[in-house]
């Protein structure tokens, strides 16, 4: 195995690079884009309900078709690698607009009462006391779309898209067991190193939890 | 010569003119509420659960709107004024405190400031000198809410609301998720902060004991948000104006009315007392078998029975009967009675302000007061009547 990656350091790092940034991106893209749209589920618990359903169901598209049917519907080439983060951006949508909403619900309404009772407004209120309270709640949504979208990633390899799910592809052709492992193992530790990332994160945006007892 | 101006000029502080509230669904929460709460003083919104009490609290500082008549502030409408703006001058408390959990309790107490744009340090100094002030040890400043006790946070709250100053403020059940001792401390220190800052305050409960504490003056509030009847304390418990108010201010309103009648002085007996921690002798030549022991400052301590046979030995630990208040001299006729009763020797304990013993009195004497008092307070009526 040390043989292998020695031999193909710089595309095994190519990929890397690429699984990195096809993962990584659409996870920023469809955060950004499900906190108003979460926001909105939040505030209009009416359109709470539909919101969910849509965004739910966009889940269970089978992801290879929606990498396929990508182009028809954008233009794009078929091996372009937007493809892949705009429908990755779309299954993190769909499972963070729920986050996020109830991540927003989970704020304690005398919290919210006592926030606007003191004079804070609309975004000001959102942004300075319900965001920052919803943070571990968001925090665990995201780590379970990161992991996600690293698994999902690999399944671009299929259509072509450069990524470590290139070494599954490339074992198989050659029924050669090598860059299987290779690829499980470096799609695991992405998943683990995002997933370490992100709870530092969350450990510093959450310094009031830290001295909580802990279940 | 000034305070005394603006005094005069804000007499009535908030007041609620005819003011309805109708929610969407169609309940009627508030019907022509019609209030003064006088500048400087303390208002209790009392009544049974639902009857429209906070309803009632958040149209004052518009966390809902009425949907019919005004509230005026210092005799300006506040719907013509800017909600956030009026918000930040009114102080607002709520039952479980509704800290910002993601704050300490320092940058929690200086939210407002902040929000007005005073200067950091400033800010951080007033809420120093004020969570000092609720009674919140220094150490504690720089933790989160939920290192907190219930009875903390509230405070903390108390000192949150506080912290711009604001000339109003409005509280919501604020002791009432704390535990009943807890509750009374925390009644006691907001009467005596009151005492220094002279807030005009709007305070809901439920509880009429907490209301009847607190209250310079009492509105009660029937299902429906009606109000039932307005007065101060005393004449509550006096004078219910219907079966709904007589019914909802307690049974024992006879006793509690006591509450509000000052003692005066009370002509006490001496009584045989022995030093604390000294032998007590068994037969002091004494009709009684209840002595008091006091301490070195003439405190009292506790009954000693001297003829109990299975405990001897000095005045002190648990050969001590601490069962019985003490009332102050000049103190209220109910602390007077309470201590009488609540005595071992049948003897009630009254002391002077230091809590020095000055002698002790008899229920049956108190009783008697509290009679002479009330045939003054007939003949007086009697009198007054007759000339109207
Ligand atoms: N947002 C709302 N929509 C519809 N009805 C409401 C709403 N808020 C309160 N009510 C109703 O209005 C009435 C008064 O409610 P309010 O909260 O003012 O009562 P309260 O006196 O504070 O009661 P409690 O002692 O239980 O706190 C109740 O019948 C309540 O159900
Ligand atoms: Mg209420």
């Amino acid at each position: 195995m040390l043989s292998y990656i020695s031999d193909n350091a710089s595309t095994l790092l190519r990929w890397t690079g690429w699984h990195v940034v096809l993962s990584l991106a659409p996870l920023f893209i469809g955060l950004a884009l499900a906190l108003p749209i979460g926001w909105l589920a939040n505030r209009y618990r009416l359109v709470y309900a539909p919101l969910v359903a849509v965004t739910g169901l966009l889940y269970t598209i089978p992801s290879l078709a929606l990498f396929v049917f990508m182009p028809l519907i954008l233009g794009t080439q078929i091996l372009s690698p937007v493809n892949i983060i705009i429908a990755l951006s779309l299954y993190t949508l769909a499972l963070l607009v729920r986050t996020v909403a109830d991540g927003l619900a989970s704020v304690p309404d005398d919290v919210t009462q006592a926030a606007t009772a003191m004079g804070y407004k609309g975004l000001g209120r959102l942004i300075r006391v319900e965001l920052p309270i919803a943070v571990p709640v968001i925090a665990a949504g995201v780590r379970v779309a990161t992991v996600s979208n690293v698994s999902l990633v690999s399944v671009a390899a299929i259509i072509g898209v450069p990524q470590l799910g290139q070494l599954f592809t490339s074992g198989f052709q050659l029924q050669y067991y090598t860059p299987i492992g290779l690829g499980i193992i470096g799609c695991v530790i992405l998943a683990l190193v995002f997933d370490a990332i992100i709870l530092g994160v969350t450990k510093v945006l959450t310094p009031w939890r830290r001295q909580e007892a802990t279940p | 010569m000034i305070v005394s101006a603006i005094s005069v000029r804000l007499k009535h502080m908030i007041r609620f003119d005819g003011v309805s509230k109708q929610y969407p669904d169609g309940t009627k929460a508030v019907d022509e509420l019609t209030l003064e709460a006088p500048t400087g003083q303390i208002t209790v919104l009392v009544g049974p659960s639902g009857c429209g009490k906070t309803t009632s609290l958040r149209m004052i500082n518009r966390m809902i709107e009425p949907t019919g008549g005004r509230i005026l502030i210092d005799d300006r409408d506040t719907a013509s004024m800017n909600a956030a703006e009026l918000r930040r001058g009114i102080g607002y408390v709520i039952q479980h405190a509704g800290l910002f959990p993601h704050r300490t309790i320092l940058d929690n107490v200086t939210t407002v400031p902040k929000l007005l744009g005073w200067d950091k340090k400033q800010a951080r100094d007033r809420a120093r000198e004020l969570l000092d002030r609720v009674g919140l040890s220094s150490e504690l400043v720089d933790r989160y809410p939920g290192q907190l006790s219930g009875g903390q946070q509230q405070r903390v709250g108390v000192a949150r609301a506080l912290a711009a100053d604001p000339p109003v403020m409005l509280m919501d059940e604020p002791f009432s998720a704390v535990d009943p001792i807890v509750r009374h401390q925390l009644q006691d220190e907001f009467l005596r902060l009151q005492d220094e800052l002279g807030k005009t305050i709007v305070f809901v409960t439920h509880d009429i004991d907490e209301a009847i504490k607190l209250g310079d003056q009492v509105a009660v509030l029937r299902v429906g948000g009606h109000l039932a009847q307005l007065a101060a304390p005393a004449d509550l418990l006096a004078r219910p104006v219907d079966d709904f108010v007589a019914d909802f201010v307690g049974r024992d309103r006879g006793y509690r009315a006591l509450g509000f009648a000052r003692s005066g002085e009370i002509p006490v007996h001496a009584e045989e007392t022995v030093r604390l921690g000294s032998e007590v002798s068994v037969d002091g030549g004494s009709a009684d078998r209840w002595v008091l022991a006091v301490d070195s400052d003439g405190r009292p301590a506790g009954w000693v029975d001297r003829a109990s046979s299975d405990d001897t030995g000095p005045a002190e630990g648990s050969r001590l009967h601490r069962g019985g208040t003490t009332a102050k001299q000049d103190g209220t006729l109910r602390e007077a009675l309470d201590a009488a009763l609540s005595s071992p020797s049948s003897r009630g304990v009254i002391v002077d302000a230091d809590g020095r013993l000055l002698g002790t009195v008899t229920a049956q004497e108190v009783l008697d007061l509290i009679e002479a008092r009330r045939s003054d307070a007939r003949s007086g009526a009697g009198a007054g009547s007759g000339t109207g």
